[in-house]
């Protein structure tokens, strides 16, 4: 059992040793920060996905939902102008805005009984055209300088992403294992009849992990987009909804509900990062990049999937 | 002078009731800052002729050929006059463009073509030159000697020409290396971390080329947070609105930009109407719009940056 848990290291440092002995620039300790950084993005989104899938659910929306709390986080930055407390407000208001569209989803699937695939579709739809709706189809940049310095800003000189990344993810541990929230979201996955009976309220846990998931969203948005100082109504968090996804699988997460762990997303995600860093790395031809990423994924599910039997 | 009168009243009558045009404009979707512009570029036109009573416009955007197919169904079913297409994809495009095309609308291709002649105008950019000029003033910037670095977009046909034409210009000079080829797929945020990547694996990288605009954003951020943007030639390409600015306020890191307009879907609109309208391009000899148009790349330097520069369009 605890090796089958810790398989993933395994497999994220066997991948490691082999692009290091292909290109020994891999392993420079600039490229290792650059890995962490460059996966935070998806990794903080796949750990708000990890909730959502082991309570049995999905969630489609996260890519467009990057770009327009980004867009959003962007705009009113510009509009109050650079300061310190303009700042503050546009994180208070696309928080506040990203519960208020976790809850909303989480109610259409719950109590609305939309399968969540469903309604998480629609969510992926609608926030991708408004963005580029308000937009035109264009970029939304900014000028802040307090506002992009903290997408930008190394403490400990360690990239500000990186630390949020694995800050995030404790907290998300501690959530998921060590409290009753926790419990009650693997309980409600694996068996949702039992759930019940044992008078858990599986609708509000259900919709809860929207909001962890639309919270995490809103934390990669803000640091995303202060890291580009700009969001592309077409393009922004395009595909992030399938890294995400990939890394919680990756991470022995179950499309099926009831398994999974924050632990293992960690790591899928930094899994899926090193393939993307290796393939430039490497120089992979680009038209196979895609069937060398698809066969490690596969691959890596596959050594844990036998581990396990 | 009765005789006359009637006849104005006559002429009057006729021109009022003149048939009204019907263009139909079908494009992809915006999903990247150049179908942006497209899109931006394709409401500008249709804007200038609000106040022509006699001109009516129906733009449709489509995000994938099926959709676009179906658009272009229900605009020949009420009735076009002119179709102004950018195809989503060639193939399956093709058959809907030909029903047109033989069904007397004024057909009008953009940019990626059909697999078929069964059209009245073809009008697109010129991918080659458009990696060819790029290759060539990397070339002569770095005198013919150094390690490049191409961030190409989607992998895909115009992605390969373009490429293909940067290697054939840089191809005369042996002391030229290319070091990394990788896809930035058209993106900020990938173009950023490709770039991020090859900074760590490469200490020294004279030039980077990216297919376009946006990827040079990306890049520009990874040099500026790595420390290494100084003594590097920067060239993107399709003229977007704040590398433009970039280049009219003397920027030391880049230079030059090559147009691949995003606002050819305005002039293939003005083609379809002057089509209709019977009119001919002023200069030309022959009667008619032509059949085929290349645009040239035009290449953009702070001299004539100010031409290129649309603060208002989106891209």
């Amino acid at each position: 059992m605890n090796l089958s848990k810790y398989l993933i290291v395994l497999i994220l440092i066997g991948l490691m040793v082999f692009s290091g002995i292909l290109s020994p620039a891999f392993l420079k300790p600039r490229n290792i920060l650059n890995i962490f950084w460059q996966t935070s993005y998806v990794g903080i989104i796949a750990i708000g996905i990890t909730f959502v899938m082991i309570a049995g659910g999905i969630d489609l929306s996260v890519g467009s939902m990057l770009a327009l709390l980004g867009s959003v986080a962007i705009q009113i930055v510009n509009k109050l102008g650079d300061k310190t407390s303009s700042v503050i407000l546009s994180f208070l208001f696309t928080y506040g805005l990203a519960v208020l569209l976790g809850f909303g989803v989480g109610l259409l699937t719950t109590k609305g009984k939309i399968p969540a695939f469903v309604t998480t579709l629609g969510g992926m739809a609608i926030y991708r055209s408004l963005v580029l709706n308000f937009a035109n189809g264009g970029v939304y940049m900014t000028m802040s300088q307090k506002y992009t310095s903290i997408g930008m800003k190394f403490v400990l000189g360690l990239p500000l992403p990186m630390i949020v990344f694995i800050v995030y993810a404790i907290l998300a541990y501690i959530l998921l294992d060590k409290t009753r929230f926790g419990r009650y979201v693997y309980a409600v996955g694996a068996n949702e009849t039992a759930a019940l009976y044992s008078a858990i309220k599986v609708d509000m846990v259900r919709t809860w992990t929207y909001v962890v998931s639309g919270i995490s969203v809103a934390t990669s948005a803000i640091l995303l987009s202060s890291m580009m100082s700009a969001v592309s109504s077409s393009s922004t968090g395009n595909g992030f909804e399938l890294d995400a996804i990939a890394a919680a699988v990756i991470g022995g997460t179950s499309l099926s509900g009831g398994k999974g762990s924050v632990f293992g997303t960690f790591f899928g995600a930094l899994i899926l990062g090193v393939i993307n860093n290796m393939l430039v790395m490497l120089n992979v031809a680009v038209y196979l990049q895609g069937m060398v990423k698809g066969l490690i994924i596969i691959a890596a599910v596959l050594l844990q999937n036998l581990r396990k039997e | 002078m009765r005789k006359f009168l009637v006849i104005l009243f006559v002429a009057v009558v006729v021109f009022s009731f003149a048939e009204k045009i019907r263009v139909g404009v079908a494009i992809p979707a915006a999903d990247h800052g150049w179908t942006g512009g497209m899109v931006w570029w394709a409401q500008y036109a249709i804007k200038q002729y609000q106040n022509d009573p006699n001109v009516e416009f129906y733009l449709v955007t489509a995000k994938e050929p099926s959709e676009q197919i179906a658009q272009v169904q229900a605009l020949l079913a009420k009735g076009i006059d002119a179709l102004v297409i950018n195809p989503y994809e060639s193939a399956p495009l093709t058959p809907i463009c030909v029903q047109a095309f033989r069904q007397g609308v004024f057909t009008v291709i953009v940019d990626r073509g059909i697999n078929s002649e069964e059209y009245n105008t073809y009008i697109a950019g010129d991918n080659y030159m458009y990696g060819y000029l790029a290759g060539k003033y990397i070339a002569e910037k770095l005198k013919g000697k150094g390690n490049i670095v191409v961030i190409r977009g989607i992998p895909c046909s115009i992605d390969d020409e373009r490429v293909k034409a940067f290697k054939d210009a840089i191809s005369l000079y042996p002391d030229l290396k290319i070091i990394a080829e990788q896809p930035g797929y058209w993106s900020r945020e990938k173009a950023f971390e490709v770039m991020q990547t090859l900074l760590t694996k490469f200490p020294t990288i004279d030039a980077v080329w990216t297919g376009d605009d946006d990827m040079l954003h990306g890049v520009l951020l990874a040099l500026k947070q790595a420390g290494r943007d100084k003594n590097i030639v920067l060239v993107g390409g399709a003229c977007e609105k704040n590398i433009v600015k970039m280049i009219m306020d003397g920027n030391p890191l880049i230079g030059v930009n090559f147009t691949y307009p995003p606002n050819m879907i305005s002039t293939a609109i003005n083609l379809a109407v002057m089509a209709l309208r019977k009119q001919d391009l002023n200069g030309f000899y022959q009667r008619g719009i032509p059949r085929k148009i290349i645009l040239a790349t035009e290449t953009v330097t702070k001299e004539n940056a100010k031409d290129y520069y649309f603060p208002e369009s989106v891209f």
